[in-house]
């Protein structure tokens, strides 16, 4: 055959020859095992009479438009294997995640590669999976498929812009844990997108299907992604999974948005993952769970740095290099008396400009803005926009420091309206 | 207690939540063909046609519950669903029927929409044009969030009917009789009245759209016994504005003289004798119904197509990322907006061809709900009961029978519309 490629709607139906040329049925479906190979199609089911046999990829000659020809004639007959993806059955008309393209797709046909391969004794062809097609060109095959010749349907598609995924950055999402082992199915490639287009796709997806990336993919990721849903899904989602992993990722984000997404669910079912968690996550989450969702202590995260208001620059410098993490949202550092009631605020800039040994109460910012725990959320997006401050330090009823509301909070206020 | 009670205020809360689908399709049910088709009723066989609402209604509750049910446990609109079980030539013949049904449907509201603004004095030459675009940009442009609060306020203006029918001041023991006490004649044009009345009731679009916008709006299996209550409720309320329609009609037009009716303006001019605001307030629900129907109808439509085809959809791309979607849907409100203003066009026709496209599509549809609803490993433990498949089926066979019926009627239709 002069093309070196194949659609799966060609295959499917082609006629199988044995070594006399005998028509011995015909091509059912076709199958990967992906344990062994991650694009060989391994297996060719083959319709003959009432039943199927399977043949091998080593079994076979050479693959054309005309039919499939045979090298072997042991053949076996097909009993449902696990270890097989049948693209017929597994992967047309489902869903798969384009990873390139951060989209999810519906899969119409799919293009192999024909390869002709130096045997022992002869050459023989392969197909191996090159890319899922979707769009109008291959819904245009699988509309003709069956009814029109093969060579004509080439013809016919030929106006027809194609629309395909290369194999390599397609993510089959596989529900059944044992399933997803057994055909090495793995969400890894998920990881490398940015949280927010994950966040999009698994939007997209069933409720299975979502269950079963958060369950794999690492919990950091996981924890981003999450942040980046609104709080409905990120209740639905965190009900659908164990309680222990649902604590693995809540414990990843940051407290405030844990909060929000446990308070969401029944008390029942947040208490069971609070349970799982670490005793320092849990004992912050919980407590930013007793504030009304629409008032400051609902807003407001405990990622914040505080010192004594006896500290100088020095102070405040070793304490930033112990806490690198907290370096990326930290625009003030907070001080506090020894009871830890609130009494100044320092822009972290003003430490460039100033000696080792100032009082970091001397580079305080005048006057300190601040606001009680039990503030509406309406009065507090009115603070950030009358000072146009980037971090709002929050007290409670003694002035004792409870946590910080920070722009980004605010922007999600604003979002939801 | 006070643990009964917080559980409780959650369940109202999550009601509150879960509104909208079940009531907007519904509410949607009672559109500018429907309205047509219980006036008619109403002006030809006075109260006797109320008995069927009781039936009608049930049917309506059981397929729209499974269609919400379907959505939230699965997750997937119908379209996707039936694309994933039965492959792509099927879900192209249904998608190229439902367009084609639709595309009718449309037609049919902007129709509504003409003649109810020209009982305001209001030319269908800047009526429909502008209504298009309104309804157009509205999708595009508005989020759903506040679509849906435009849609939800809609509802409330179905109580015109509710009004008008008590303007009218029928005869409310009549009325209360015919509703519990079936009549059956062998009349030719009677049996047509009753086909007619079912085939607006239960329409194909309505399963995809239901089913699509309990998905859009997030409602889980867990929430699914409020979002049931929901469906519920929009049921009985489609069937108590149907109730308010026939009896207004019957009041005002079968109790004077009985007569056929053929569009929403003659039924509502028949209201004058009433005082004028019988008339504007008919007319004005007529316009309402019209409108929210041409809103939902292309936007569901395109939906569909596109999930079902595999196509990006979605109001929150851009043209650029989304091109079939956003043609099939342009397309459909311009096409029918156009066909309205066209002199001569044989609108009446295309509404019989509309009915039985949607009749050819429903049984199929119906069969395939009940198919992909049983299927455990899509539904879990949410699969129907036995009693709830016995009901279904004994549904679809009847809207089957029905609907072969409505098919015959309107081809015979048709064939007497062009002799």
């Amino acid at each position: 055959m002069a093309e070196s490629f194949l659609y799966f709607t060609e295959l499917l139906n082609l006629p199988v020859y044995d070594l006399k040329h005998r028509r011995i049925g015909r091509v059912r479906d076709a199958a990967l095992v992906p344990l062994v190979h991650q694009s060989r199609v391994d297996r060719f089911l083959v319709g003959a009479g009432s039943s199927w046999l399977s043949v091998r990829y080593d079994q076979i000659s050479a693959i054309g438009l005309s039919g499939i020809q045979l090298s072997d004639e042991k053949l076996f007959p097909y009993h449902s294997d696990e270890y097989m993806l049948r693209i017929n059955r597994d992967l047309l008309d489902q869903q798969i995640i384009d990873v390139n393209g951060r989209k999810v797709v519906r899969v119409n046909d799919v293009t192999f590669e024909l390869q002709r391969v130096p045997g022992f004794e002869q050459p023989f062809d392969q197909i191996y999976i090159k890319e899922v097609d979707i769009g109008l060109r291959s819904i245009l095959r699988r509309l003709l498929q069956g009814a029109v010749p093969r060579k004509m349907i080439r013809r016919l598609q030929q106006p027809v812009a194609p629309n395909s995924i290369p194999w390599d950055f397609c993510n089959i999402v596989e529900a059944d844990p044992q399933r997803r082992l057994r055909l090495n199915i793995s969400h890894d490639k998920l990881e490398l997108m940015h949280p927010a287009d994950l966040a999009e796709i698994v939007e997209e997806l069933g409720p299975a299907e979502r269950e079963a990336i958060f369950e794999t993919i690492d919990s950091e990721v996981a924890a981003e992604a999450l942040s980046e849903m609104d709080s409905k899904t990120q209740a639905s989602i965190l009900e659908s999974l164990e309680p222990e992993v649902a604590a693995d990722i809540v414990e990843e984000m940051s407290p405030d948005e844990a909060a929000d997404a446990l308070g969401e669910l029944e008390e029942e079912t947040s208490q069971e993952i609070l349970e799982e968690m670490e005793q320092e996550d849990k004992t912050e989450v919980s407590e930013l769970l007793e504030f009304e969702e629409d008032t400051a202590g609902g807003l407001m995260n405990t990622e914040y740095m505080s010192l004594p208001d006896t500290a100088t620059v020095a102070d405040a410098m070793v304490m930033l290099r112990e806490n690198e993490e907290l370096l990326e949202n930290l625009n003030l550092i907070l001080l506090v008396d020894a009871d830890g009631r609130l009494t100044g605020a320092v822009h972290l800039a003003r430490l460039f400009l100033a000696a080792g040994e100032t009082l970091l109460k001397s580079l305080a910012q005048d006057p300190l803005i601040s606001a009680p725990v039990d503030m509406p959320q309406e009065r507090v997006t009115e603070l950030f926009d009358k000072y146009n401050i980037f971090t709002l330090p929050i007290v409670d009823k003694q002035r004792v420091l409870s946590g910080v509301i920070t722009a980004d909070d605010i922007i999600s206020v604003l979002r939801q309206k | 207690m006070a643990h009964l009670l917080k559980r409780f205020r959650y369940h109202i809360a999550i009601f509150f939540a879960v509104i909208g689908p079940g009531f907007i399709t519904a509410v949607v049910d009672n559109d500018s063909g429907g309205i047509v088709t219980y006036s008619q009723a109403g002006a030809r066989w006075g109260y006797l046609p109320l008995w069927t609402l009781l039936p009608i209604t049930v049917v309506l509750i059981i397929t729209q519950e499974m269609c919400s049910r379907m959505g939230a446990v699965t997750e997937k609109g119908l379209s996707d669903l039936i694309r994933e079980e039965y492959g792509l030539r099927v879900t192209f013949v249904m998608m190229t029927l439902l367009v084609l049904a639709n595309l009718t449907n449309i037609m049919a509201e902007f129709a509504g929409i003409a003649s109810s603004l020209e009982l305001f004095h209001v030319s269908r030459y800047i009526s429909v044009p502008i209504c298009a675009f309104a309804v157009w940009f509205l999708a595009v442009k508005g989020n759903y969030r506040s679509v849906e609060k435009v849609f939800l306020f809609a509802c409330v203006v179905y109580v015109t009917y509710v009004i008008s029918g008590f303007l009218v001041k029928p005869d409310w023991k009549e009325a209360a009789i015919y509703t519990v006490k079936p009549v059956l004649m062998l009349d030719a044009s009677y049996i047509n009245m009753l086909i007619g009345m079912v085939g607006t009731t239960i329409a194909p679009w309505m399963q995809f759209y239901l089913q699509a916008a309990v998905v859009e709006k997030g409602v889980t299996a867990k929430e699914y016994a409020e979002s049931r209550i929901e469906v519920i409720v929009g049921c009985l309320m489609t069937s108590v504005i149907a109730f308010f329609i026939i009896v207004a009609c019957a009041g005002a037009i079968w109790a004077v003289h009985p007569r056929d009716i053929n569009d929403g303006k003659e039924a509502a001019l028949g209201l004058k004798p009433f005082g004028e605001y019988a008339v504007l307030l008919f007319a004005a629900g007529l316009f309402n119904a019209s409108i929210f129907a041409a809103s939902v109808l292309p936007l569901s439509t395109a939906y569909s197509v596109c999930e079902g085809m595999g196509f990006e959809s979605g109001v929150n791309k851009t043209f650029r990322e989304a091109p079939v979607f956003y043609w099939l849907y342009t397309l459909l409100i311009g096409v029918s907006a156009g066909v309205i203003l066209m002199p001569n066009f044989p609108l009446f026709k295309m509404i019989l061809w509309s009915q039985v496209l949607n009749g050819i599509l429903l049984p199929f549809v119906l069969i395939f709900m009940i198919l992909l609803i049983n299927n455990k490993r899509l539904m879990n433990e949410w699969t129907n009961s036995r009693a709830a498949n016995a009901i279904a089926w004994l549904t679809v066979v009847v809207m089957i029978g029905l609907t072969l019926a409505l098919v015959a009627t309107s081809i015979k239709g048709m064939g007497n519309a062009a002799g």
